[in-house]
């Protein structure tokens, strides 16, 4: 069966759903994928090739090959969440939510409508940003199945994340407090730059309370083979938090909370 | 789409039970009853605040009732939302769209989300039964007020909903599109849709609807047939135009109630033709020998009605408290 045969078994509104939500990005591809890559790219530069010489090797790994993995999933994370969250608050704020809101559709495709386009657009980054790295650090690949199945719960994790937080926000700043607060420092604390190995035990052991080392220790693991967790827990676990945000997101959508005064 | 079944007729198009609505402490419906049989076409009519979309966004499921009861042809609107909203299309009162289409694009997502793929016949009929058409590839920003009206009422329409909802639909329509937008309505009420309509304009209400309800401060003031409702009003409005100037009112006049107009040529006056004050009047206009050049008595239209159940007590002198109640 054919790619569109097979879609054409998917319910029409979430269908719908999905490329409105895919062509909504698509028209600022520059805010929504260009300017990820680039941030991306920099990073390279400026830890990859500058500061990584005094880092020495990680498991005989070059510095930039253990930087990649975690650059590809801080651009998965962040924008996986961006598409849901700032699609929604501007539906609300616009006030064409209201268009999902009378349609006949259910809880479970709303979710899955923005959820998959904010995953697309959460790897469409990530696939870039490792395409654009593996010019300087091409990786191995140790464990394929693994690292896409890392990379869809992850990107799932976060649109999930997005719907939430779209949902709550009752105004633009409410949203902005996910990335600064939230997401960012987790991604930065959450090993991206260094290896825990490093830390004195303490902060090890604070580390280890951050979801999101898991999450980029797991792809790292996928890329590299090594990593400094267990990968098979974090799937499991990531897996549980993935269902756990789902149905956070259904009782939202169940009760109208936030959306239907 | 899984077409939604409709049940057989005594099962009213919409039913409204003792529905309640608070916003925090405005109570912005108060036990709000009305049955609506298929194939009416219904006025819900109301000044500012009134409850009127308060009450539709309840049956389209935007906002949640307090308590009571909302069934569309038999389905209640919450439990059974899916085979609700497939049934009913609804214009809201704001002006809203999704800034990143078109018009032909927003017509094709909207009917993605009622599950349609293969209504492009009727979408095309849309267009040009609204005059969209020749403004089908522009953006929602290139059009103008009464353009992204029109096509809110084209949204509403795509998947022939057996109820359709018009929450203002003509607010910053002009006049020509005006008459061609009732000219859909009554078409598509022929074809046998239920229509609810809201409007200020309340020429638009007498000229369209059946039956019309004036609801007041979240609680109908008035619910019956449009003719029944004007045949309740007592009052009667006299214009009589002067050949001549007129420096001041007569006394027997003023006292009627009468008004006359800053260059003295017209005067205009209430009277309740139930309670003797024609004969007054008569008599007065027989003492006085005013230059008359016109008389005019108009009967009471929609609007007189509206007037007199919607006033507020410390503004309307004349009101006499609601006629034709169904509290
Ligand atoms: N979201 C809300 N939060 C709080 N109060 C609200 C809300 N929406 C409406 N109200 C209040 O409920 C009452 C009824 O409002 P509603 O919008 O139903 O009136 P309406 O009859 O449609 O008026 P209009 O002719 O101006 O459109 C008003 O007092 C209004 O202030
Ligand atoms: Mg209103």
């Amino acid at each position: 069966m054919s790619l569109s045969g097979a879609a054409s078994l998917l319910p029409i509104p979430f269908r719908t759903l999905f490329y409105r939500e895919v062509h909504r990005f698509f028209i600022v591809i520059n805010q929504t994928l260009l300017a990820p890559v680039i941030s991306a790219v920099l990073y390279l530069f400026i830890f990859g090739f500058s500061l990584g010489n005094r880092f020495g090797s990680f498991h005989g790994f070059s510095y930039l090959h253990f930087l990649v993995p975690g650059l590809v999933m801080m651009g998965l994370v962040n924008n996986s969440f961006q598409n849901p969250s700032s699609s929604l608050m501007i539906s609300k704020f616009e006030g064409n939510i209201v268009d999902i809101l009378m349609a006949p559709i259910g809880h479970v495709e709303i979710i899955l409508g923005y959820m998959l386009g904010g995953m697309f657009r959460g790897l469409l980054v990530g696939t870039s940003i490792l395409l654009v790295s593996s010019f300087f650090a091409p990786p191995p690949f140790s464990h394929p199945v693994y690292l896409i199945t890392v990379a869809l719960l992850s990107a799932a994790l976060f649109s999930l994340l997005g719907i939430v937080a779209g949902i709550w926000a009752e105004k633009f700043d409410d949203l902005a407090m996910f990335p600064t607060f939230i997401i960012t420092p987790l991604t930065y604390l959450g090993g991206v730059f260094y290896s825990i190995s490093i830390l004195p035990p303490f902060w090890r052991k604070v580390s280890l309370l951050n979801p999101l080392l898991y999450m980029i220790n797991s792809l790292r693991f996928g890329f590299l083979g090594v990593c400094d967790v267990n990968p098979w827990w974090s799937l499991a676990s990531l897996a549980v938090l993935d269902a756990a945000l789902f149905g956070v997101c259904y009782a939202m959508l169940k009760s109208g909370y936030r959306l239907r005064r | 789409m899984k077409t939604i079944p409709i049940p057989d007729p005594p099962v009213p198009a919409l039913e409204v039970r003792s529905v309640s609505k608070n916003y925090g402490a405005v109570r912005a419906l108060d036990g709000i009853t009305l049955s609506i049989p298929r194939g009416e076409l219904f006025g819900l009519l109301g000044p500012n605040g009134a409850g009127k979309s308060t009450l539709i966004n309840i049956i389209t499921g935007l906002v949640r009732r307090t308590s009571g009861d909302v069934k569309v042809f038999g389905y209640d609107v919450e439990r059974d939302y899916r085979a609700t909203r497939s049934l009913l299309g609804a214009v809201p009162q704001e002006l809203i769209y999704d800034h990143f289409f078109t018009v032909r694009q927003t017509l094709k997502i909207q009917s993605g989300y009622y599950g349609l793929t293969g209504n492009a016949a009727w979408v095309e009929e849309l267009l040009e039964r609204l005059e969209l058409k020749e403004h089908e590839n522009k953006t929602i920003r290139e059009l103008s007020g009464g353009m992204k009206r029109r096509l809110l009422v084209a949204k509403a329409m795509v998947h022939r909903p057996a109820i359709l909802i018009l929450d203002e639909p003509t607010a910053g329509v002009d006049v020509a599109l005006r008459r061609s937008l009732w000219n859909l309505v009554r078409q598509v009420h022929a074809q046998g849709t239920t229509v609810v309509l809201t409007t200020h304009y309340l020429d638009e209400a007498e000229e369209l609807c059946e039956r019309v309800g004036i609801i007041n401060h979240g609680v109908f003031v008035a619910l019956d047939r449009k003719e029944t409702l004007m045949q309740q009003i007592h009052n009667r409005r006299v214009t009589m135009e002067l050949g001549a100037r007129v420096e001041r009112l007569p006394e027997d006049l003023a006292s009627l109630g009468a008004t006359l107009s800053e260059d003295g040529r017209r005067i205009t006056l209430l009277v309740d033709r139930s309670d003797g004050s024609l004969q007054s009047l008569v008599a007065a206009l027989g003492r006085e020998s005013l230059p008359l050049v016109d008389f005019q008595v108009a009967g009471a239209g929609l609007e007189d009605v509206f007037l007199e159940l919607t006033a507020e007590p410390s503004r309307g002198a004349g009101s006499r408290g609601p006629a034709g109640v169904a509290r």
